[in-house]
């Protein structure tokens, strides 16, 4: 259904940076690209508030078409060395726990080439079992299998030795912990009739085998799903016993001088490099993001914190689908322009009756503003929904959403193409779920046009409105505070959110607070925000990194023992859980989810107070709020937050307004709760509300909040004349004047 | 747990009123029931012109595996979609046929 796809280098940009735009097309040989800058993505016929506006761009025109290969599979790939070609006797062992050994033939640890036959391979083959291959260099092959398929989800150590004297093979698998269950453990071994070629010019890739794509790009196939930890090479056939003793042995090469490589996952972790601990530093590297820090065959249970005992750690992770960079070749390149004005932009794809749009943000150049006011975009939660399959591959998501499924073009791509990988809410086809989620792929919801309305799309519904009311704004992004702090939010007088910056990092986080506290001023006008910790790295840049600890919606569940995140040490999981809610940030945290109806809000006491005086004018005593919208018909709902001093909402915070009317499927989310109960939806449960929030800082600062995902929807109604337009353009009036706010009583 | 008594027809007209709810206690049973389907057996809507046209189609088993059309049953009306999958489910979870 989709006849174009694409996907830019970077999401945030500035002038002088250069944009790299990958194409790719299914059918159509020419395409079009055009420069765009993006005012409101929601199409909605009924609404009529779609905007975009082309400007020109040196890369605009046609150009031909092309099929980009995506190779999803996480690996590890070490580069040809002569002390692996040239092995006689060998052996080669790891520790294994296969998580689908019934899909079908996987490689283990091969430095094969298929095209001669020449190298070695250890795989589960076909029926499940550790197997280990050899090639005579000219298309001979021997094949030696245990034979019995590795148990599901257990550790086994899998070796296999070829002794050149006896001309034997031998292969083996040794089950780990039989006292409750019967033991895969099995051995056999075959005659070897030939001299074993073992001068592959591929590399040695572990958890997969190796390919050579269309055009000599070099990559992997056959991918293996599950853990490996320990992969060891040695120049001697060692039999069963002594093989056993060195895999269980942390230092081999002290115990056996013939060791040529001992691969060492614990270090390093965090980065892409693969480390060979041994005595030839044979050292490689991760392809696709596989999962490290993650439990070895050696995990004890007494520490929960990799940090704390790396030497249980030493397993990787890895899945079919895992995907980092799809790595296509650049279609054109854009270089942006001094005096292009900061804001959100696509470039616009399009071939016969499709489009695509590459969205990209347009920052100010480091250290300047252009505007009093910036829009933060939400990139983290961008990213971390990236290519969401959730909603039509989990049995309850029907219930959970309350419809009936519905696919949009840009999902039935996703389902038809599994190799654009997965979202931080999705689970592997091994069933673990999915920590990292990429942006250096295409994304088939990060732009103008899709549906169901969501993230970037609806953010545009504050934007449109921006530009509608004629708010000057820069645009910034998650990416850029993360990379750069407080000194990126006090270029400006005040920060407004998207509806839905629900993906914190420890330095967005810190940032944000030191700006507010320092006089900064934000509206928060969304919900469901500042509620998990995430991690990004400068070692992989352009994707986030989740764990999904102990509590919240998590989609899915977390690994026991692995809720240290990789890539910064970090305990992953809900802010709320670290000790910092974040009703301690801006008032108001997360209490319900439901998507069929949305409530509205009534003015509270407080909202007459005169500290509130600037955000209610124009608005009536009595004047109910945000009854109309484009999420299920109001401005509180899809996801809500409320006030809860206990968890740090400021005692001086004023409550200005809470909603009402929602639904028995809106429901009160896990955090919230120690126990289900029969009184967990907004029809009867008095803790689902959404709280309309403003306080000042000591600094001059202030913060307001609606603590509704579905605010920004109600913006557009009437023409953007409506009372949810009124109350946001007084607060952002008010919040790029610099006089300080008072702290009252002050 | 709950099951749909097929003779209760005024759940249909019921839907057909307000196919996009919130709906009555006993309908709610009924719509979470037909949601609840095995996913290889549901049969889901397809958006396959934007806001335009809809087609059911059949949920494939496996990831990367093709949707299956309903070629003779597209929609210029999304609630009138839900209406033929509402029934279609209904039919498959109690084995009669709604009039
Ligand atoms: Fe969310």
């Amino acid at each position: 259904m989709k006849k174009i796809i694409g996907y830019g280098s970077a999401w945030t940009v500035m002038p002088g940076d250069t944009l790299n735009v990958m194409v790719s097309t299914y059918g159509p040989d020419r395409f079009r690209a055009n420069l765009v800058r993006v005012i409101c993505g929601n199409d909605d016929p009924d609404l009529d508030i779609y905007r975009e506006e082309e400007i020109a761009a040196p890369f605009a025109g046609e150009y031909p078409g092309r099929d980009q290969l995506t190779v999803a599979g996480s690996y590890v790939t070490i580069p040809s060395s002569p002390l692996m070609t040239g092995l006689g006797s060998f052996t080669v062992q790891a520790w294994v726990f296969p998580t689908t050994p019934e899909k079908g033939a996987q490689g283990l640890i091969a430095n094969w080439d298929d095209a001669t036959a020449s190298g070695f391979a250890l795989t589960i083959d076909d029926s499940g079992a550790a197997a280990m291959r050899l090639g005579d260099g000219s298309g001979g092959t021997v094949e030696v299998t245990t034979g019995k398929s590795l148990a599901k989800r257990r550790w086994h150590l899998v070796s296999a030795a070829y002794d050149a004297a006896a001309a034997a093979l031998t292969v083996s698998q040794d089950f780990i912990g039989p006292q409750f269950e019967a033991s895969t453990s099995a051995s056999a071994t075959g005659a070897v009739g030939f001299t074993p070629a073992m001068g592959s010019a591929q590399p040695l890739i572990m958890a997969a085998m190796p390919a050579t794509h269309p055009a000599g790009r070099p990559g992997a196939s056959h991918f293996f799903n599950g853990k490996l930890d320990r992969p060891r090479l040695v120049g001697s056939a060692l039999n069963l016993a002594d093989s056993a003793a060195l895999g269980w042995d942390a230092l081999p090469h002290e115990r056996d001088t013939s060791v040529v490589a001992a691969w060492d996952f614990s270090r390093d972790i965090g980065g892409a490099t693969v480390i060979d601990a041994g005595p030839n530093g044979l050292h490689g590297r991760v392809v696709n993001l596989p999962s490290r820090a993650v439990k070895g065959f050696n995990w004890s249970g007494t520490e929960q914190n990799w940090r704390h005992a790396p030497q249980e750690y030493g397993a990787i992770h890895f899945h079919d689908d895992d995907l980092y960079d799809a790595e296509w070749d650049t279609d054109f390149s854009y270089e942006i322009p001094a005096d292009l004005r900061s804001g959100v932009y696509a470039v616009r794809l399009r071939a016969d009756d499709d489009e695509w749009y590459v969205t990209f943000f347009v920052r100010p150049p480091r250290g300047t503003a252009t505007a009093k006011l910036a829009f933060l975009a939400s990139t983290a939660t961008y990213m971390a929904y990236s290519n969401i399959q959730w909603t039509w591959q989990e049995h309850f998501g029907e219930v959970a959403e309350c419809y009936w499924t519905t696919m949009e073009p840009g999902e039935v791509f996703l389902q038809e193409h599994a190799e654009y990988g997965l979202s931080t809410y999705d689970t592997h086809s091994d069933g673990s779920g999915v920590r990292y989620a990429s942006r250096l792929r295409p994304v088939s919801q990060m732009g103008p046009k899709t549906a169901p309305v969501w993230n970037i799309n609806a953010d545009t519904h504050i934007l449109g409105w921006l530009e509608e009311r004629g708010i000057e704004y820069d645009v910034i992004t998650d990416e850029d505070l993360h990379n750069e702090g407080v000194a990126l939010l006090e270029q400006y007088s005040a920060v407004v959110t998207g509806a839905h910056p629900e993906y914190y990092t420890t330095p967005m986080w810190d940032g944000l607070r030191t700006y507010l506290a320092r006089g900064g001023r934000m509206a928060y006008l969304g919900g469901n925000g500042f509620i998990w910790r995430c991690a990004m790295s400068d070692a992989m840049p352009g994707v986030i990194e989740l764990r999904r600890a102990e509590d919240g919606i998590r989609y899915r569940d977390e690994e026991p023992g692995e809720y240290y995140m990789e890539f910064n040490g970090e305990y992953g999981g809900l802010w709320r859980r670290l000790g910092m809610a974040p009703q301690a940030l801006c008032g108001v945290g997360t209490v319900a989810v439901g998507f069929d109806v949305s409530g509205y809000y009534i003015r509270k006491e407080a909202s007459f107070d005169a500290r509130a005086g600037f955000i209610f004018e124009g608005i009536g005593d009595d004047e109910v709020i945000g009854n109309f919208g484009f999420f299920a018909g109001g401005a509180s709902g899809t996801e809500i937050d409320a006030a809860d001093p206990m968890l740090g909402t400021p005692p001086h915070t004023l409550i200005l307004a809470t909603s009402e009317g929602h639904s028995a499927n809106t429901m009160i989310v896990p955090d919230e709760i120690g126990l289900n109960h029969s009184a967990m939806g907004g029809d009867q449960n008095p803790d689902v509300r959404a709280d309309m929030t403003f306080f000042e800082t000591p600094g001059g600062g202030a913060v307001f909040s609606v603590g509704s995902i579905a605010w920004p929807g109600s913006l557009p109604h009437n023409g953007y004349d409506n009372n949810v337009s009124r109350v946001s353009e007084n607060v952002l009036r008010r919040f790029v004047d610099d006089a300080p706010f008072a702290m009252p009583d002050g | 747990m709950y099951e749909i008594d097929p003779s209760r027809t005024d759940l249909i007209e019921e839907f057909d009123q307000n196919p996009g709810g919130p709906h009555s206690p006993e309908l709610a049973l009924v719509v979470n029931r037909l949601r609840l389907m095995p996913m290889e057996e549901r049969i889901i809507i397809v958006c396959t012109k934007r806001h335009v046209e809809w087609t059911l189609a059949k949920m494939p088993k496996v990831r990367g595996a093709k949707l299956e059309y309903y070629d003779d049953l597209v929609f210029d009306d999304y609630y009138a979609a839900t209406k033929k999958v509402f029934r279609i489910r209904w039919q498959a979870v109690t084995g009669v046929a709604p009039a």
